[in-house]
């Protein structure tokens, strides 16, 4: 089960970066959270034939990658990964959409090459200013942060609990998978049939688990509101971090700089 | 100091599924005591410490810590006195960080942020694990885990410590560690184990437990001598009380 093995390796990598101390560590998760946010907004809403202007948007990432002091390589891995779905979604346009834009030499390119690069584009933006958002908060920071600013506790210790368990679940995954693969000596064992078993024993595993941990919580004294401490402050860098990016932000979405820049460059303002 | 007495009286339980796991548990511990609740699996252990904190109800009897008997009522107050140490560690460390771990239960009992944090940093070094206070639980060792949900619960500042298999799990360097924090503790302790050698280092009395009953509850050098008794109930010496293996002689 070396993939899973190795999936749970790499979370634990994304949570040991995330305890740097660089400042982009050190601003309020609220301040991340809200600049990503209204980074995948602006985003996400340019119609499906715009690319050029989704191209001064990659400043974002890439500030934050080297602000946060981030290996670039592990995140174009994590980016990388999700690339299977996105080629998925996309890859019928350039087959729907035949109708061509413009010749680019001898080749036509269709609305629909375009539209299909459009959302790659979109996709690398968005997966990576959430992977990087994890980077440098951290998973229960981010949780944190979205309870204070408005979101139902019940979802945010369930997302809490989803995360801490998670290494754990993925444990005794890997394990039962182990143990049933140890024991079909290469071949398929006894197929679909035993997936479906392993499934229902790691329910109730889990189930059994959530009542001991309930157990754990009663016994120190849990009454159903959680509280921890807040050691978060939003001050003035984050104030300044936060209405930057949004600027930016809103102004890339209105005005095309790509093509403001190639018209500079060309001589050919309209 | 008379909150620090744990007693039990009559206790039966019986399960929905008609299994009776204890039938008629009666013990009283007193101040300061270390004891070791031993048995063979089944035997009602854990069961029995569920009681304690008042997990499980008992199906008939009573059990009263210090002065209270245990009732919905007094339930919050006795969840503070008797501090719960649970056999898996996974289980009792659930949040974020080793931090907001140790101060679930100060925060639960409503104290207020600076008393709170000289708690946590007062637990944390008391098992030593005070550079551990920022990590995430599951970065942690099996020893360091241990460790740190003892510490979840010496935060509470409790007066009866329960612990289920302390050292299960543990190298043996973690379980002397361990064996010598828990050793150094004023706290009246109840433990169930089946490292008898380790009850025989840390308590000076045994209560055994055979399907449900208290068979024998008395000093551990005696129940442990006793061949007859721990042969019924599925029990061996501890290993520091047998024959040397190489020169056949007796410890």
């Amino acid at each position: 089960m070396a993939s899973i093995d190795g999936a749970l390796l790499d979370f634990k990598r994304l949570d040991q970066l995330a305890m740097g101390n660089t400042s982009l560590h050190r601003l309020d998760p609220r301040a991340k959270v809200l600049t990503t946010i209204v980074f995948i907004i602006s985003v996400i809403s340019f119609n499906k034939y715009e690319l050029s202007a989704l191209a001064p948007y990659f400043i974002f990432p890439v500030a934050l990658v080297a602000l946060g002091d981030l290996p670039p390589l592990l995140i174009v891995k994590k980016i990388l990964l999700l690339c299977p779905f996105v080629l998925m979604v996309g890859l019928f346009n350039p087959v729907l959409d035949r109708a061509v834009f413009f010749h680019l030499g001898p080749v036509g390119i269709t609305g629909g090459m375009i539209s299909f690069t459009s959302i790659v584009a979109r996709s690398v933006l968005t997966v990576g200013a959430a992977i990087i958002l994890v980077c440098v908060t951290g998973f229960s920071d981010i949780c944190r942060a979205m309870e204070r600013l408005g979101m139902p506790q019940v979802f945010a210790v369930q997302l809490h609990f989803l995360y801490r368990y998670i290494f754990v679940l993925i444990d005794e995954g890997g394990r039962a998978s182990r143990a049933r693969q140890l024991r079909c000596f290469g071949k398929k064992g006894l197929g679909m049939k035993t997936y479906g078993s392993m499934l229902g024993h790691l329910l109730l595993r889990t189930w059994m688990r959530a009542e001991r941990i309930h157990m754990a919580m009663l016994a120190r004294g849990f009454t159903g509101e959680f509280r921890t401490r807040h050691e978060y402050r939003f001050g003035g860098r984050e104030a300044l971090f936060l209405l930057g990016w949004t600027t930016l932000f809103i102004v890339f979405r209105f005005v095309n700089i790509s093509r403001l820049l190639g018209a500079f460059f060309t001589g050919n303002f309209q | 100091m008379s909150h620090h007495i744990v007693e039990i009286k009559d206790v039966h339980h019986v399960y929905p599924d008609g299994t009776a796991a204890l039938r008629g548990v009666s013990f009283r511990i007193t101040h300061g005591e270390s004891v070791a609740i031993i048995g063979a699996n089944g035997a009602g252990k854990s069961t029995l410490l569920l009681h304690l904190n008042g997990y499980l109800v008992p199906t008939s009897g009573e059990i009263r810590i210090g002065d209270t008997p245990l009732t919905k009522t007094t339930l919050p107050e006795i969840r503070r006195t008797v501090g719960m140490v649970f056999q898996e560690p996974d289980d009792q460390l659930f949040m974020p960080t080793v931090y907001d771990d140790v101060a679930f239960g100060p925060y639960n009992l409503g104290l207020p942020g600076p008393e709170v944090e000289k708690r946590v940093t007062g637990a944390l070094e008391r098992v030593g694990a005070g550079h551990l206070v920022n990590k995430p639980p599951y970065h942690l060792s099996g020893g360091e885990k241990k460790r740190v949900a003892i510490a979840t619960v010496l935060s509470m500042s409790p007066d009866i410590l329960v612990m289920d298999e302390p050292t299960s799990g543990l190298d043996p360097f973690a379980r002397r560690q361990l064996m010598a924090l828990l050793h150094d503790f004023k706290h009246t302790k109840i433990f169930t184990s089946h490292d008898l050698d380790m009850v025989l280092g840390l308590c000076e009395r045994t209560i055994v437990l055979h399907n449900g009953e208290v068979r024998a509850d008395g000093p551990t050098m005696d129940i442990f001598r006793d061949d007859e008794l721990l042969a019924q109930c599925r029990l061996e010496k501890p290993f520091s009380m047998q024959g040397c293996p190489v020169c056949g002689k007796g410890a």
